[in-house]
């Protein structure tokens, strides 16, 4: 069922009169899902008493209106990249990995373990350390359902969402009975050594002489770009990433090519899980510097809206991530200056997107492409 | 000897009222995916069905209009799930996400806008509440040993809305193994092809499916915020609709096995805030975040058939299309 959603990119199948032209696809459908999202969306800024128009112009200018702003919105992007990139393999091995914020929870134990044992080690050492950590913790805890369903048959998607709930367990267990900071009262970890934190940006470049203001965005940004650059090679360059995207196009004719459906599916969830634990670099090495309950935050389910309308390719989802940091960034600032806003106003546009652009992606699709097709039926009759 | 007694009781009495919301949300779900709908959106429209029935009951003082606001806004999104789903063939995983990801947003969104008090309802005063039931003859019975106080304990006073649970599961038996509409529910469920051939719609069975799965969802919520509680708070429903869908499972998608998990789960429940910090013989205090887990360890267990087996409805989750 997570072929269809994997399928994002189709518009040309055999035997099909009139071929639709592929920007269709991946950039006029997914627009128009976008919109009747953002409709929609308007509509509940009219309910709760607002003008949609006053609150999207503010949206905008506090997301992306001044230096701050862009860098509070890039530390967003980067934590949707690595979930979004998390979704998108498993859905191209035809798997729908709801366990993104489990795997971003332990990876976020992995990096800060790093963090709490490499005191007044260099920092490369440490994010090194914190990336190597993070990925193998993630990967687990994902590589775990993958098993489960490659070889007990178990439903991938009821796994992880229940990984999640046993993840948070562990998680809090480990807050509020072993990893406590002793003498504390809140569920947190101690600060690691400020030698061990992942560079800001700020700091980066002002090693290389340019000046921008402070915040949140940090080194991890640039891990989460190269790794689309990873995840493009790995998917559609390597023999590995063909037998994946096999496996999830046709289960059955991946089993005649002789390729394992089995190693594969554990194999992707592994990836998934480990894109998914580099959130925990990006909050816990580079903006928390400490274990804390709850850093997650969502970002798991983000990912799912940010690989559907990224239509799984690293590109969509850079600017699918772009476009859900602008929404967590100016909707928290929209909060502050509406009293009738709060917080959560971004939840309603990431479940209408995900509503439109996922489940509902069919509903633009036929009468668009016939549109096409009959412009192509007349032009080829004369 | 008494005192073991009122401990017992008092342990049943909270499995009742915890299992509530429980029993009607995987009961739920029975329906719909009997019917060949996952619907992973339970957790969505609970809170739907919480905060429409504490708003409504507080605006009016009403809490029977509350129950209808909760099950008409928990059937309007079953209804958006139907649509996603059954006519546009729709990724029936991803439509129940983003109902729950657009209702935890859409709750205290409106529950600001309409109270402005941080997200939540005012407190509910006790007649905006649904009533218990109080039964007579608790005085008379109450000198019998045993009898009196499970009777004073466990039946009397029971909220208006277990009692409704206690009758739906016993209708839900029989629609499932007695009614022509539960028997079709099945086929279709299993085999919507062979549904088709014989002249049904497979579309007009799956959204009354879909309905029923809202209207209970609904009760689901009102209960959470009218009879258990006293009005909507931010994410209330707190994974319940995921427990919910771990207790259909365990319970392989039959009446009485999933109430006996939805029992289960929330007697750990109950175990859980009894036992906390209390040393137990041979494995010391257990955390509490362990016992929480169990229902979900389970649930995987299960799963991964180390625990029996349980398979799905074998058209579930795959959208119908004719001429395949």
């Amino acid at each position: 069922m997570a072929q269809d959603a994997a399928q994002g990119m189709t518009g040309r199948g055999f035997g099909r009169p009139g071929d639709v032209p592929g920007w269709v696809g991946y950039a006029l459908l997914p627009l128009l899902n976008l919109l009747a999202a953002l409709v929609l969306s308007g509509l509940v800024i009219l309910v709760i008493g607002e003008k949609p128009l006053d609150v999207l112009a503010l949206l905008v200018t506090e997301a992306v209106g001044y230096p701050e702003a862009i860098g509070y919105t890039l530390y967003y992007t980067t934590s949707y990249i690595f979930t979004g990139l998390a979704v998108a393999i498993a859905f191209h091995c035809g798997l729908f990995n709801i366990g993104g914020e489990g795997q971003a929870y332990l990876g976020g134990l992995g990096a800060g373990l790093v963090g709490l044992a490499l005191t007044g080690w260099p920092w490369p050492v440490a994010a090194l350390g914190a990336v190597a950590v993070s990925a193998l913790f993630g990967a687990v805890w994902a590589a775990v359902p993958g098993w489960l369903q490659a070889k007990r048959g178990s439903h991938i998607v009821i796994t992880t969402i229940m990984f999640n709930f046993i993840a948070a367990a562990i998680m809090t267990y480990l807050l509020v009975d072993v990893l406590i900071r002793p003498g504390s009262q809140s569920p947190e970890t101690r600060e690691f050594d400020p030698g061990v934190w992942l560079p800001a940006m700020d700091r980066a470049l002002g090693w290389i002489g340019v000046a921008i203001p402070a915040s949140p965005l940090n080194l991890s940004f640039l891990w989460a770009l190269a790794c689309c650059a990873l995840f493009y090679l790995f998917l559609w360059r390597t023999r590995w990433g063909y037998e994946i995207r096999t496996v999830g196009r046709n289960e059955r004719a991946a089993v005649y090519a002789g390729i394992s459906p089995a190693r594969n599916i554990i194999l992707a969830m592994a990836i998934s899980g480990a894109l998914a634990g580099f959130v925990g670099v990006n909050e816990i090495m580079g903006v928390q510097h400490r274990i804390l309950l709850n850093f997650t935050g969502g970002v798991g389910f983000v990912g799912i809206a940010v690989a559907l309308m990224g239509r799984n390719h690293p590109v969509g989802i850079i600017l699918a991530a772009l476009l859900f940091g602008v929404l967590a960034q100016g909707g928290g600032q929209v909060s502050f200056e509406y009293p009738t806003v709060n917080r959560e106003l971004v939840m309603v546009i990431q479940g209408l997107v995900i509503l439109f652009a996922g489940a509902l992606e069919n509903l633009f699709k036929p009468r668009v492409e016939a549109l096409f097709r009959r412009r192509d039926g007349r032009t080829a009759h004369g | 000897m008494d005192d073991a007694l009122l401990v017992v009781l008092l342990l049943a009495d909270a499995t009742v009222r915890v299992a509530t919301p429980l029993v009607l949300a995987a009961f739920a779900a029975l329906y719909s995916e009997r019917a060949g709908v996952v619907d992973i959106g339970l957790e969505g429209k609970m809170l739907a069905g919480a905060f429409f029935a504490a708003a409504v009951a507080s605006s009016t003082g009403s809490p029977w209009l509350g129950l209808g606001a909760a099950v008409a806004a928990s059937v309007a999104l079953a209804l958006v799930h139907g649509f996603a789903c059954i006519i546009h063939k729709g990724n029936q995983v991803v439509s129940g996400m983003a109902i729950n990801i657009l209702v935890a947003g859409l709750a205290p969104t409106l529950a600001y806008a309409w109270f402005r008090q941080g997200g939540q309802t005012p407190l509910l005063p006790g007649e905006a509440r649904l009533p218990q039931v109080h039964l007579p003859g608790v005085e008379a019975l109450s000198g019998i040993p045993v009898l009196g106080p499970v009777y004073r304990e466990l039946i009397d006073d029971a909220n208006v809305l277990i009692w409704l649970t206690v009758l739906l599961v016993v209708a839900t038996h029989w629609v499932f193994t007695r009614s022509r509409f539960g028997l079709r529910l099945r086929a279709v469920g299993e085999n919507p092809s062979a549904v088709d051939t014989a002249g049904l719609s497979v579309t007009r069975l799956r959204y009354q499916a879909v309905v029923i799965t809202g209207v209970l969802t609904g009760i689901a919520g009102a209960y959470l915020s009218t009879a258990h509680g006293a009005g909507f708070v931010r994410d209330m429903t707190a994974g319940k609709g995921y427990l919910a869908l771990a207790a259909l499972i365990f319970g392989k998608w039959r009446p009485w096995p999933t109430l006996f998990a939805c029992l289960l789960f929330a007697f750990t429940d109950a175990v859980q805030v009894r036992l906390q910090g209390v040393p137990l013989p041979v494995v010391g205090v257990i955390p509490v975040q362990f016992i929480q887990m169990l229902p979900y360890v389970l649930t995987v267990l299960l799963l991964a058939g180390f625990v029996g087996r349980a398979v799905a409805p074998r058209a579930s989750g795959v959208p119908y299309v004719k001429e395949r």
